[in-house]
């Protein structure tokens, strides 16, 4: 991972207790890449969408359940089926 | 009206980008979207500290929006392309509230700042020098299109509510939509009878609208009688704008209203009735 930060964005601020938190990175070939990810819910419906930051990185406060996570960038979308949990920090890393 | 009058793609902004009669505006959710970049010769409006009033939640006056336009370089016969992030949601907030005070000729950039960027379109840096100074008349407030807590309390029951907020918001298992913190002071759930059609279903995954056949069968299909009036909200009144815009500008159904109160006013109000669960 050479340009890469590992992990979603810093949790300085953030009741990581009292949230049901998503968060992670996107990479391309290992390099951050921009681009944007949705949050889709157990049955396929559009929960949320953020664009990535400078560092390709980004995060949900969802509720406990399984979501899936679809990465837009250029040319082509990835998806990825997470489960959540309260109080618990869900990290994805997801290479476009 | 067509779509074209209301609508445009990337191809017509790029034909028009250097336009003097045309002023491209961003609109963002995050407001220092901009700064990092945008489209040639667009200028910004900040959906908070420009267009609300300071102190109370309403938005700013006539008089308010008439300084704004003049100061900003808009003229009345300027025709306004919006874009923004979030699926243009607070683009099409921005559109309502020009057609709120009567500007003629407003359209969205279908897609908005998203699919800009993901077809690899150009965005600058620098802002554009600033656009001469006008003398903006703005038309009262059109409130066929604005409804307030009372008309959402009224319309239960009888005329079309769409909440068109996620359905875990809608049911209550999310106050926010999710790329915010959950914290919040109101109730969660719905107003009762309301049919829950989130923004989303209305456009592609690149921000796109879908096609009028298309968006048509989606609203009858969850049940609403387009034969009615309808009321829509969200949690703020950006995405129900971009219902209205769906309901109101694509589809041409005439008595369609944005209830800008939305669900952080509705689920604080005491005593009104509210609904748990899925649609």
């Amino acid at each position: 991972m050479c340009g890469a930060k590992a992990g979603g964005p810093g949790l300085a601020g953030v009741d990581v207790a009292t949230e049901t938190i998503i968060q992670g990175s996107l990479t391309r070939d290992g390099e951050p890449v921009s681009g944007y990810v949705r949050l889709l819910d157990d049955s396929g419906e559009f929960t949320a969408e953020v664009p990535t930051s400078a560092t390709g990185q980004f995060r949900f406060f969802a509720a406990p359940g399984t979501w899936t996570l679809r990465a837009l960038v250029p040319g082509s979308s990835v998806d990825r089926a997470v489960v959540a949990q309260k109080g618990n920090l869900t990290e994805v890393a997801i290479a476009v | 009206m067509s779509r074209s009058d209301v609508l445009v793609d990337a191809d017509w902004v790029q034909a028009h980008i250097d336009d003097p009669k045309v002023v491209i505006v961003e609109v963002d959710e995050d407001t220092s979207a901009y700064e990092k970049n945008h489209i040639k010769n667009a200028i910004r409006i900040d959906w908070k500290k420009d267009l609300q009033d300071p102190v109370r939640r309403d938005f700013i006056d006539q008089a308010g929006f008439e300084r704004l336009l003049s100061e900003r370089g808009i003229a009345n016969d300027d025709t306004v392309v919006l874009y923004g992030g979030n699926n243009n949601w607070f683009a099409a907030y921005a559109y309502w509230y020009f057609k709120l005070y009567g500007h003629q000729d407003v359209r969205l950039l279908d897609g908005g700042r998203k699919k800009w960027e993901l077809d690899s379109r150009d965005l600058v840096v620098d802002a554009p020098a600033p656009r001469p100074h006008t003398e903006y008349q703005a038309q009262e407030q059109d409130l066929t299109i604005r409804a307030f807590r009372d008309d959402a309390i009224k319309a239960i029951g009888s005329l079309n509510l769409v909440d068109v907020r996620s359905p875990d918001e809608f049911s209550g298992k999310l106050l926010a939509p999710a790329h915010l913190p959950q914290e919040q002071s109101q109730r969660p759930g719905h107003i009762p009878t309301a049919h829950n059609i989130p923004w989303s279903k209305a456009a592609n995954d690149d921000g796109t609208f879908k096609s009028d056949d298309e968006l048509k069968a989606l609203y009858e299909g969850e049940g609403v009688d387009l034969s009615k009036d309808t009321i829509a909200y969200c949690r703020i009144g950006e995405r129900s704008a971009h219902t209205w815009f769906v309901l109101h500008e694509l589809l041409g159904q005439p008595n369609v209203r944005n209830y800008d109160g939305s669900w952080t006013e509705y689920g604080s109000l005491v005593g009104v009735p509210i609904e748990l669960g899925a649609s």
